[in-house]
């Protein structure tokens, strides 16, 4: 267990170190949320019938999205997806380390330190300026964080899924592609979940992608309100389970056909 | 000198320019065919990408009709309408973004020091710039943008006169020149950053997404920015009202919505002669 704290550790540092980075994705987001925020705001200005969420917790789940954007799977680890062009990956299977947890523990280390550096300013400007209200309660504080803890594991899952389907290099950036779609579009950050009409909304809170933003926004601005907070987060704990063990398994299949090229 | 010489020189003037723009549109071409022939070596990959990209762009969609299911309707505007601004917007930005990737992509070409070889060649760097690639996936942004923009013309029965038509083509081509232009300086900036830098995004996608909608819902600022900065407002806004025949609650009038595309080249021409001036300043990254 020491070596992946050890290795978390080591790959947050470096992630913490891409600062400007970082800087140049706060006044992209922040331009977006503006977007987004006057779009939501002429809506809820055009229509007198009670929505299924208000517009303060809209506000709260729009500026929530842009400041934890990073917690969807869109980006693949290129230091990975290289090594298994180029056959280093062979090394990787030297190691006497589980494959699985190496790869994700570097994964989480990676989108923790981004996420980090993002998140915090963000969410200060977007609370001093632009209408971010803080949770209604302390219980709804803590039931937050404590989804948001459960979404960044089940975002890192479904990275590290889409790791793995690169052993089968074509189809697998299609799939990869294709969860991407999936996560951007049925996890809330497009349009919140709770817009989405009834029908659509038994199927979106069944799927894995809505604990990456929809459940911990809404503990968040008291949406689900905090005694609810332990069957969502249950669900997020079980699709996580879920996708770890899919993961498992499919890279299992794919180190036994594994034929590493050159030397 | 006679009259009769200073018509044949500037005769002779007009043909070489003529035969030098031939020659250019020539080698455009012949960099365009290169470019689809290469692509279509991978015609599968090629396939999914697309699909993909229409799937990817066209879902957002989605989300516009769940906002207008709840709400109903968008200061006075409906979702047919909106899909109009919504499908000549697209349109317009994969024309762009497929012709000008050379452009978007800029920043390894200075990283690397390979631009210097464009500069060692007798031709229009620009024109080099343009023909690095012709991204054909982005046919799938074209035609979920197309679709959307039929599907809302068709549900409010525009009756597509000459006129109307023409308006609309002018748009899209208006706009396409409008986020040309914003490649142009994203790439140009690289000459000073060396790196492409993201804020960029926020005129170019974020300009598709704000211009998704009709201008006047955003906040006064706002508005202006996309209206006389980035003249997003030139291409989608006024020429639309024109197509729909709506009275602009900012007093314009039919004829000014109707020749207000133009702005697109107009903004394509400066941005051009600012890439120029880039150019003139460029240091390599060395070798």
């Amino acid at each position: 267990m020491s070596a992946y704290v050890a290795l978390f550790k080591a790959r947050l540092r470096m992630g913490l170190q891409y600062r400007a980075a970082a800087l140049a994705g706060f006044g992209t987001q922040l331009f977006w949320g503006l977007i987004r925020l006057m779009i939501f705001d002429a809506f809820f200005r055009s229509s007198m019938t009670p929505q299924p969420i208000t517009y303060q917790q809209t506000v709260d789940y729009l500026w929530l999205t842009q400041a934890l954007l990073l917690i969807l799977p869109m980006r693949l680890e290129g230091e990975i997806q290289q090594m298994i062009r180029t056959g280093a990956v062979a090394y990787e299977l030297a190691r006497p380390t589980d494959l699985y947890w190496f790869w994700f523990f570097r994964s989480w280390a990676g989108r923790t330190a981004s996420i980090l550096l993002r998140a915090g300013p963000l969410y200060l400007i977007a609370w001093l300026f632009f209408g971010l209200k803080a949770p209604p309660s302390w219980a709804s504080a803590g039931a937050f964080l404590l989804s948001l803890f459960g979404a960044s594991a089940l975002g890192c899952a479904l990275t590290t899924l889409m790791t793995i389907s690169l052993l089968w290099t074509i189809s697998g950036e299609g799939i990869s592609r294709l969860l991407n779609i999936l996560a951007y579009v049925f996890s809330g950050s497009v349009v919140p979940l709770p817009f989405y009409p009834p029908w659509a909304q038994r199927v979106l809170n069944f799927l894995p992608f809505g604990g990456l933003m929809d459940t911990p926004f809404r503990l968040y601005s008291g949406h689900i309100p905090p005694q609810a907070c332990w069957a969502a987060i249950g669900q997020q704990f079980a699709w996580t389970v879920a996708l770890i063990l899919l993961g498992r398994w499919i890279l299992a299949r794919g180190l036994k056909r594994l034929v590493v090229q050159g030397g | 000198m006679g009259l009769e010489d200073f018509a044949h020189r500037f005769l002779r003037r007009i043909a070489l320019l003529g035969s030098m723009v031939g020659d250019g549109a020539r080698l455009y071409g012949h960099y365009m065919a290169l470019s689809i022939r290469a692509q279509m070596q991978y015609r599968a990959s090629f396939i999914m990408l697309a699909v993909g990209h229409f799937i990817s762009t066209g879902i957002e969609f989605l989300g516009i009709w769940a906002l207008f299911a709840r709400f109903g309707n968008l200061k006075g505007w409906t979702l047919p309408e909106v899909a109009l601004f919504y499908g000549i917007v697209n349109v317009s930005f994969a024309l762009a973004e497929g012709a000008m990737r050379g452009f978007d992509t800029f920043d390894s070409l200075i990283r690397s020091g390979d631009f210097d070889r464009l500069l060692l060649r007798p031709r229009s760097i620009a024109l080099q710039m343009a023909g690095r690639e012709l991204q054909l996936m982005r046919i799938g942004r074209f035609f979920q943008g197309l679709l959307v923009l039929g599907w809302g013309a068709a549900t409010l029965g525009i009756p597509w006169t000459a006129t109307r038509l023409a308006i609309c083509f002018g748009a899209i081509l208006g706009g396409a020149f409008v986020f040309a232009g914003l490649f142009v300086l994203q790439a140009t900036l690289c000459f000073w950053t060396v790196e492409s830098i993201e804020i960029v995004n926020t005129t170019t996608y974020g300009g598709v997404e704000t211009a998704q909608f009709p201008l006047t819902i955003y906040r006064d600022w706002f508005r202006r920015f996309f209206t006389y900065i980035v003249p997003l407002a030139g291409v989608t806004y006024f020429p639309i009202l024109a197509i729909l025949g709506r009275h602009d609650p900012l007093g314009t009038s039919r004829l000014f919505q109707a020749l207000a595309p133009l702005v697109g080249p107009l903004f394509f021409a400066v941005t051009l002669q600012i890439w120029h001036f880039g150019v003139r300043h460029y240091h390599s990254t060395g070798s």
